[in-house]
This record gives C-alpha cells, sequence and structure tokens, in this order.
C-alpha cells in the first residue's frame, strides 16, 4: 500500500490555447483503485494519455515504481507495464478478437504459431478473470460491451501491472458494469494497479479507494473515497450544486406522432434482431427503452430512423408510414421533422475529421439557410454554429477546431445541439449521456424534458436504468428483441432489472 | 482524443516532411548517378539549369505542369471522396477522342477562341463518361473502382489504337494518328509571359491551357471546401456511415464524383493536343495519368500542393530531358528511376519519416507536438 506505483509531479500540456493539464500532482498507490472524476474537457484523457506515452507533457514527471521515466510512445508505457483501455476503442474492425489481441505483439515472423500460442493465453486470461469472449468473432460484428472486454483482454495480454480505463463503463449495462468491477476487484487482489476515469459517482463510491477531482485542467482535490460523497464529489468537479436528478412535471401527452407495429428487424446473417415490436410515442411524452446493451435496440433506432431494413411492420410518422426498405432518404424524414441522434457518435453521428461547424450542419446540410445556391453559406454556417456553441456550452468554443480534438462530453453536446436545435417534431435518442459529465446530463435532460414539455414526441433508447427512470413518462423494456413489458416512471430498479434479465412478466410484477 | 500519434505543428507538417522526402529521394538519386559513373553534383545542376535556366526550359517545365495539373486534381477529387481512381489515364486518353472529334469537324469553320470552349467541354464529357462507367459498377454492383479503372485503361487503349488507325487516319497515311489540326485548332502560346521577365524563348509548347488549368485548381478548391456537393464527398470520403445518416446517396456521390474526376482528366488532353501536337496521336498521354496519383498525394489532396507539385514533377521532366542529353551515360531509363525515386519517397514512403521527425519534436520542442493546426485545409 505504501509504495507509489505511479507519481506525476508537475504536469503541464497545452493545445494551443487550451492548457488541458496545469501543474498535476498524482500520486497512484500500489495494488489501489484510484478513481479520477472531473466535467467533461476537464484534461482527465490528456492527463492519461501523457502517462501511456500518447502526449508529451509540455514539463514535469512521471515516476513509475519509485524511478523518473521517460514515456514517449505507448510502446514505452507497455514495457513499463501500464496498461490502458480507450475511452473510444482501438480496435481493427473487421478483425477477429484474437487478431486484435496479438496486434502488435506478434512474436513470430509466422503469424501461425503465435495464434495458437495466444488462443491458449486468451483462453486462460477469459477463465481466469471471466471475460468470455469468441475469440473468432470479428469486432465490427460484437456489440460495444464485449467489444470493450477485448480492450481489457488485449492489456492484459501484455502484461500490464498498472491498467487504467478511461470511462470503461459508458457502454456497460448495470449487470455488466458489475462485472468489471469483480473483475477490477479480483485484479486488484493480485496487485495490480488502477486507475479508473469515470463520470458516474456511484461507481467511484462502489470501487474506488482513493479518487482524485480535476476541474478546467488543474488537480483541485484528492479524496480518501471512505470519507467523501457523492455530493461532495459532484460539487467539487462543477463548482456549483448540480441536481443529480432533473425535476419534471406531469407529463400531458397529446396525439401520437410515432407509432410503431409488428416491426421485425434481421441482421445480416438473418438473425431476428427486433422481434414483432408495437408502441406508441405521444407529442408530450417521453417513452424511455430500457434493456441490456445488444437486445436490439440499436437495430430498432436504425430501422426507425429510416437507414435500417425492416423486413415486416410499419412506422407511421404523424400518421404517414416511413419507408421501411433500408432506401428511406433521412434528409426527407429530417423534413419531416424527425430528428435522430445516432447511438454511435464517433461513426455515424459525426465526421471526426471535420471541423465543429461543419458538424454542426450534418445532415442538415441541404438546408437552404446554410447554403447560397450550391455554395456552403460559410458565415451562416459559423454563426449558427457559435450560436449553438454557446447555448450548449461546447467547450472549447472554438468551432474552427477539428471535432476529434473535443472531449467525448462535448462532442455529445455537439450532436445533440444540431439535432435539438432543428426544433424537430419527434426526437429519437440512443444514449444521450454516454460519456458525459454530471454537469452536462443534468443539463441535456433538462433540455429534452424542455422538449417533452414543448409537445414533442421523444423516445430514448439508454442502458442507464437511472436516466431512463428519471426521464420516461412510460418505460418499456426490451429483451431478445422482444417488448417484454411497460412500466410507470415509478418502477423500481429491481423490477426492471429484472424484465431487462428476460425474467417473464408476471413474475417480474409480483 | 483519439490519434495515436502525436501531431507536428502545420509548417512541419506541409512543407518540413516534403522537404525532407524530396532531399532523401535526390540523395538516392545521386547514388544511382555515381553508379553510372557520373557526377552527381554536376548532375543535379544540370536538371535544375535545364528547367529553370532559361526562359525555353521553364516553358517546358510549366507545360509537363499543367498536364500534371489536371491529373493531379482528377486523383484528388476522387481521393476526397475516398475513391482511388487509378483510371486517370485512360480517362485522358479518350477525352483526347472528344477533342479529335471537335477539332477534326470545326477546325476549318472557327476561330480558336471559339472551338476551345467546345472542345473544353467535349474533353470533359468524354473524360467523365469514361468515369462513370466504373463508377456506376462500383456503386451499383460493388466492383471495386481500383480494379475497373485499372481496366478501363486497357479498354481505352485498345479503342484508341483501333480508332486512330483506322477511322482517324487519314487515308494513305503511315503514322497511327489523326491528320493535323488547321490553325483553328490551335491554341494560343503564352511564351510571351516568360518573354516578359526578359528570358528568350527558342519554340516551346507553354499554351493558355496552362490559364486554364490555374482556374480549375481553383474551382477545385471551391468544389471540394465551399460547395454543398464537395461536403457530401468529404462526408462520404471519410465515413459512409455518416453520409448513409446524413441522407447522402452512396450511389449518386460515387458517381457524381468520378464524373469530375474524368472530366478534370479529360481536359488534360486539350494541353499536349490543341496546345502543343495539333493532333491526336497513339498513347500521347504516356503515364501522365500515373503522375497524376504522385502529383495528388504529394500536393496532400490539396490544389495549392498540387499545383506545387505538378511544377516539381514537370521540372523532373524537363530538366531529366536536358539531363539525358548532357550527360550520355544517364539514359533516358535513368531519368524514369530519379522519377520513381520521387514518387517512392514522397508519395507512397510519405509518412517514413513522420515517428523520427515526431520523435525529435517531442524532445526538442515538446509543446509544439500536439498543437493542432486549428486552420482547416479548405482555408
Ligand atoms: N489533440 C488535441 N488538440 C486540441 N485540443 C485538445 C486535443 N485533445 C484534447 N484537447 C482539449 O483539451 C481539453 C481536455 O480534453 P480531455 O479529452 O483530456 O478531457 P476529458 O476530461 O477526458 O473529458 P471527457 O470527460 O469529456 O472525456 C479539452 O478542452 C479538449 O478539447
Ligand atoms: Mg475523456
Amino acid at each position: 500500500m505504501a509504495q507509489a506505483a505511479i507519481e506525476l509531479i508537475g504536469i503541464n500540456k497545452s493545445f494551443g490555447a487550451v492548457r488541458a493539464n496545469r501543474d498535476i500532482n498524482l500520486e497512484v498507490a500500489r495494488g489501489t483503485i484510484h478513481g479520477i472524476v472531473g466535467e467533461n474537457g476537464a484534461g482527465k484523457s490528456t492527463l492519461m494519455s501523457i502517462l501511456y506515452g500518447f502526449y508529451q507533457a509540455d514539463s514535469g514527471e512521471i515516476h513509475v515504481g519509485g524511478k523518473p521515466v521517460s514515456i514517449n510512445t505507448s510502446n514505452d508505457a507497455i514495457a513499463l507495464g501500464i496498461g490502458m483501455v480507450h475511452q473510444h476503442f482501438m480496435l481493427v474492425d473487421n478483425f477477429t478478437v484474437l487478431e486484435n489481441i496479438i496486434l502488435g505483439a506478434e512474436n513470430d515472423v509466422l503469424l501461425k504459431s503465435s495464434i495458437a500460442k495466444a488462443r491458449s493465453e486468451l483462453d486462460r486470461l477469459e477463465r481466469e478473470y471471466g471475460l468470455e469472449v469468441d475469440p473468432d468473432a470479428v469486432i465490427e460484428e460484437l456489440p460495444v460491451g464485449l467489444q470493450q472486454r477485448v480492450e481489457i483482454l488485449k492489456a492484459l495480454y501484455r502484461g500490464a501491472e498498472i491498467l487504467i480505463l478511461d470511462e470503461p463503463t459508458g457502454v456497460l449495462t448495470p449487470a455488466e458494469a458489475d462485472h468489471l468491477f469483480r473483475i477490477l476487484k479480483q485484479l486488484k487482489e493480485q496487485g495490480k494497479t488502477i486507475v479508473l476515469i469515470t463520470h458516474k459517482l456511484r461507481e467511484i463510491m462502489a470501487i474506488t479507494d482513493t479518487v482524485s477531482v480535476m476541474r478546467q485542467g488543474t488537480m483541485v482535490a484528492t479524496r480518501m473515497t471512505k470519507e467523501t460523497t457523492v455530493g461532495e464529489l459532484a460539487e467539487l468537479m462543477v463548482g456549483r450544486r448540480v441536481l443529480l436528478r432533473v425535476e419534471k412535471g406531469q407529463s400531458e401527452a397529446g396525439a401520437v406522432k410515432l407509432s410503431v407495429k409488428n416491426l421485425t428487424v434481421k441482421d445480416s446473417r438473418g438473425v431476428t434482431m427486433v422481434d414483432n415490436v408495437s408502441f406508441d410515442v405521444r407529442g408530450g411524452e417521453i417513452v424511455g427503452i430500457a434493456g441490456v446493451a445488444g437486445n436490439g435496440q440499436s437495430e430498432l433506432l436504425e430501422a426507425i430512423s429510416g437507414i435500417r431494413h425492416a423486413v415486416s411492420g410499419e412506422v407511421m410518422l404523424d400518421g404517414k408510414p416511413i419507408d421501411l426498405t433500408g432506401k428511406a432518404d433521412p434528409g426527407e424524414l429530417r423534413d419531416r421533422g424527425l430528428a435522430h441522434v445516432p447511438e454511435d457518435r464517433h461513426h455515424v453521428g459525426l465526421v471526426l475529421a471535420f471541423e465543429e461547424n461543419e458538424n454542426s450542419i450534418l445532415g442538415y446540410h441541404d438546408d437552404e439557410r446554410y447554403l447560397k445556391g450550391p455554395f456552403l453559406d460559410v458565415d451562416a454556417i459559423m454563426a449558427d454554429a457559435k450560436d449553438k456553441i454557446e447555448k450548449y456550452d461546447i467547450r472549447p468554443g472554438n468551432p474552427r477546431l477539428k471535432t476529434a480534438n473535443f472531449s467525448g462530453g462535448n462532442q455529445q453536446k455537439i450532436v445533440l445541439a444540431r439535432e435539438m436545435e432543428q426544433d424537430p417534431g419527434v426526437l429519437i435518442v440512443g444514449q444521450p449521456t454516454r460519456g458525459v459529465d454530471v454537469g452536462a446530463i443534468e443539463f441535456i435532460h433538462k433540455r429534452l424534458i424542455a422538449m417533452r414539455d414543448q409537445g414533442k414526441a421523444v423516445l430514448v433508447v439508454s442502458v442507464e436504468l437511472d436516466e431512463i427512470r428519471s426521464l420516461s413518462d412510460r418505460i418499456l423494456v426490451m429483451f431478445a428483441g422482444r417488448v417484454v413489458g411497460e412500466r410507470g416512471p415509478d418502477a423500481t430498479e429491481g423490477e426492471l432489472g429484472l424484465l431487462m434479465a428476460g425474467v417473464e412478466h408476471q413474475e417480474a410484477a409480483e | 482524443m483519439s490519434t495515436p500519434y502525436a501531431k507536428l505543428p502545420a509548417w512541419a507538417d506541409y512543407g518540413l516532411i516534403p522537404l525532407i522526402n524530396l532531399a532523401v529521394a535526390f540523395i538516392v538519386a545521386g547514388f544511382v548517378v555515381m553508379l553510372v559513373g557520373e557526377n552527381p553534383f554536376r548532375a543535379a545542376v544540370i536538371l535544375v539549369e535545364g528547367a529553370f535556366g532559361k526562359g525555353t526550359g521553364i516553358a517546358f517545365t510549366l507545360f509537363y505542369a499543367t498536364t500534371f495539373i489536371f491529373t493531379g486534381l482528377s486523383v484528388a477529387v476522387a481521393a476526397h471522396c475516398s475513391l482511388f481512381n487509378i483510371g486517370t489515364e485512360g480517362q485522358a486518353y479518350i477525352g483526347g477522342l472528344g477533342i479529335a472529334l471537335v477539332c477534326l469537324s470545326l477546325d476549318s469553320v472557327l476561330p480558336w477562341w471559339a472551338i476551345f470552349p467546345i472542345a473544353i467541354v467535349a474533353a470533359a464529357a468524354f473524360g467523365a463518361l469514361w468515369g462513370l462507367i466504373p463508377a456506376y459498377l462500383q456503386a451499383k454492383r460493388g466492383s471495386h473502382i481500383v480494379i475497373t479503372t485499372i481496366m478501363f485503361n486497357f479498354i481505352a487503349a485498345s479503342v484508341m489504337v483501333y480508332l486512330l488507325v483506322g477511322a482517324l487516319k487519314p487515308a494513305g497515311s503511315q503514322a497511327p494518328q489523326t491528320r493535323n489540326f488547321l490553325a483553328g485548332a490551335e491554341l494560343p502560346k503564352l511564351n510571351w509571359i516568360i518573354e516578359l521577365f526578359g528570358a528568350k524563348i527558342r519554340s516551346a509548347p507553354l499554351n493558355i491551357c496552362f490559364l486554364l488549368a490555374l482556374v480549375m485548381a481553383f474551382l477545385v478548391w471551391l468544389l471540394i471546401w465551399r460547395t454543398r456537393l464537395g461536403y457530401e464527398m468529404r462526408t462520404y470520403g471519410h465515413s459512409p456511415k455518416a453520409a448513409r445518416y446524413a441522407g447522402i446517396s452512396e450511389t449518386r456521390i460515387i458517381i457524381t464524383a468520378m464524373m469530375i474526376s474524368g472530366a478534370l482528366a479529360g481536359m488534360m488532353a486539350l494541353n499536349p493536343v490543341m496546345g502543343d501536337q495539333h493532333n491526336v496521336a497513339i498513347d500521347f498521354v504516356s503515364g501522365a495519368g500515373y503522375v497524376g496519383i504522385a502529383v495528388a498525394l504529394m500536393g496532400r489532396l490539396h490544389p495549392v500542393g498540387i499545383v506545387l507539385a505538378a511544377i516539381l514533377f514537370g521540372m523532373l521532366y524537363q530538366g531529366g530531358a536536358e539531363l539525358a542529353f548532357e550527360m550520355p551515360a544517364i539514359s533516358r531509363d535513368m531519368i524514369v528511376i530519379i522519377q520513381g525515386l520521387v514518387i517512392l519517397f514522397a508519395g507512397a514512403l510519405e509518412h517514413m519519416f513522420r515517428p523520427y521527425i515526431q520523435a525529435l519534436f517531442a524532445s526538442v520542442s515538446p509543446k509544439s507536438v500536439g498543437m493542432q493546426a486549428v486552420k482547416g485545409k479548405g482555408a
């Protein structure tokens, strides 16, 4: 316990005018779980990237195991026994699990022998930590939750002694997160050191030994987890008191705006992902779809938004059908007042290589407001982007910055700002606050409720039970592609949990 | 954050790295020159003087550069939509057919300034058509554009041989080429511009296509960074999934991008055909389409970079010809080797030195690494 596994001393790092880290000191004791919390853009990922050799600090020292070290590349970090599970996975999409795991650690010219060795080693790791993944599955076909397991296995495979996890539970369900935490505890018992970045303060309370809080690039406090509270941490992060659950009035549901009937969707291999699902969303209500990731919610959202082929069923938008052949023109649906915040903001909702202002018109780029004939009206686009940046407090407030350089939470705000500001009649949102800090969650929830109060129909899919419960007027639970139950906003977590696990209606109701 | 490598400041990215690549290419080329027993420094002097030393040399350099600007732009437009158009060669060749048809039928009745716009349209249309077919096959049938465009280069070559030894050849002629155009289809030279600066020019083919190429470079910039179509092409180029989400039709965008790319390739033919040879001869493109790939890569797909890279390659062509002339030990083929080395280091191995330079920057001034060029490419 006594010796520090990692010590960071006086770390500074700027990106142009943005001071991402200023004079950071951090000490992480060996064999402990150390949490780091802070708002979006506070500099957490930057600090860890410095430790992992992705970035070099402008000044400051790093000590690992008591000795000063210089970490210039991630290979240096790996050699020092530091492993990292990234906020945004760094896997090769069309490789198999096994291929991804040995990538960069092939210790033979001929792949064959290393593959055989890797397979048995992987098998051992999987059994030891209960991280089951099919080694021959192709990454892009795995749900995000499993992709993350691959990331963890990858670090362990490389012999990591110090494991950095950047928002590992952002994509997990409570059950999956619990599983992850059991794994982390087991790793800790074996003497490994873990640094955990998360926005979920409950997780910090449940699993860490110590916790540090960052705000706007500085380290503002470090506490023993036992001696602090969620409220105190939230306040330290944001610098003001935060509502952890947004107040909302009674909903006044109006006419049906979105109606889904007997919808069935199959994936490319012919497996039924959405099985005969029917429900309505009325103006003035938020319908939440709960469920463990991978139970058909993603496919449901894609089918409704016209970008995935549905084999049968019907979706009506304001009483008129949506083309479900998978060839629908999303532009036309936008014109009809359907806005869609996709789950996967990195590949679908944003073009990371674009400047912020370019992303703030994605999908609305053929709107007259942004055009002068065939030309983009650069001034109008800029003004519009600045306006959204201000309204949604997107940081840093520079519309010329490349989108990839915004922190995760701010990227999400870029998408939300774009879709909400179109003033749609129906808004469908996948994972509204994935990777978003407490202050911003409060903000986004307030916005969603404000949309509801203006009479819009809002459909929210989230794996966060807390989020579903605090936002929804009605909760649908999906399991294995079917809607297995509907509950009111006062449903208990236990009740929903059982439904999500596929326990039948009557039993769950009791 | 999601970039695995730290970033370099823009000046290093766009200035230092290309210069280092170029220097290495020339050093290796120097060894090749030494191998054949010539003095590499003298060779370098001849090369540069041949290209820029005299007025005639400059005019030739810019004439070649004109050709490469067109093919470089062609490759770049497709590349912004993540399409690798290797068919610039064939599209330019077929573009020449369009020009031949216009010139042969109109050169006796119209003056050059009336024929020129018609020929531009014909060249662009024929090139676009030759890009359309592979694009259609990619969009509708999933046939890979790299394969189909290469195949279309061969088809273009066969079609042109067939026509140039047949229908397009004047009766009784032995040469596989069209008859020479009349004065109405000859474009004005630009040599007087260079002469304004006091240089003397014997005879050189530099013509108004050079200005057309510069205008097209500007229009391509406008297209890519300032129009809705360019925005859609770039969106698709970066992420087909995001394009789908944004309501951009995959079929439409692939076909449009390839037609524009083909049109630019076709326009390349104007320069040698109407500006210089005044006929369409067999194999008149002679590899300019492939050079376009190197030019586009070296120019980082940006029109300004492409113009600069095209001038560099123009210099290699012109200076290389002088070199082969002045140093008998250096054959025409050796010049091709030198050009190949530039393509190799500046194009294919573009990122070879990057990690070292980054490491260097990281140790010398860590602050500069990670600094992001806030300005976009289009700025
Ligand atoms: N490569 C980069 N270029 C320019 N600015 C950057 C770059 N990487 C990060 N930044 C900026 O540095 C600041 C810190 O970002 P960082 O990703 O470390 O935040 P974070 O605390 O991890 O946020 P989140 O919780 O949203 O993931 C942000 O303002 C971000 O926009
Ligand atoms: Mg982060």
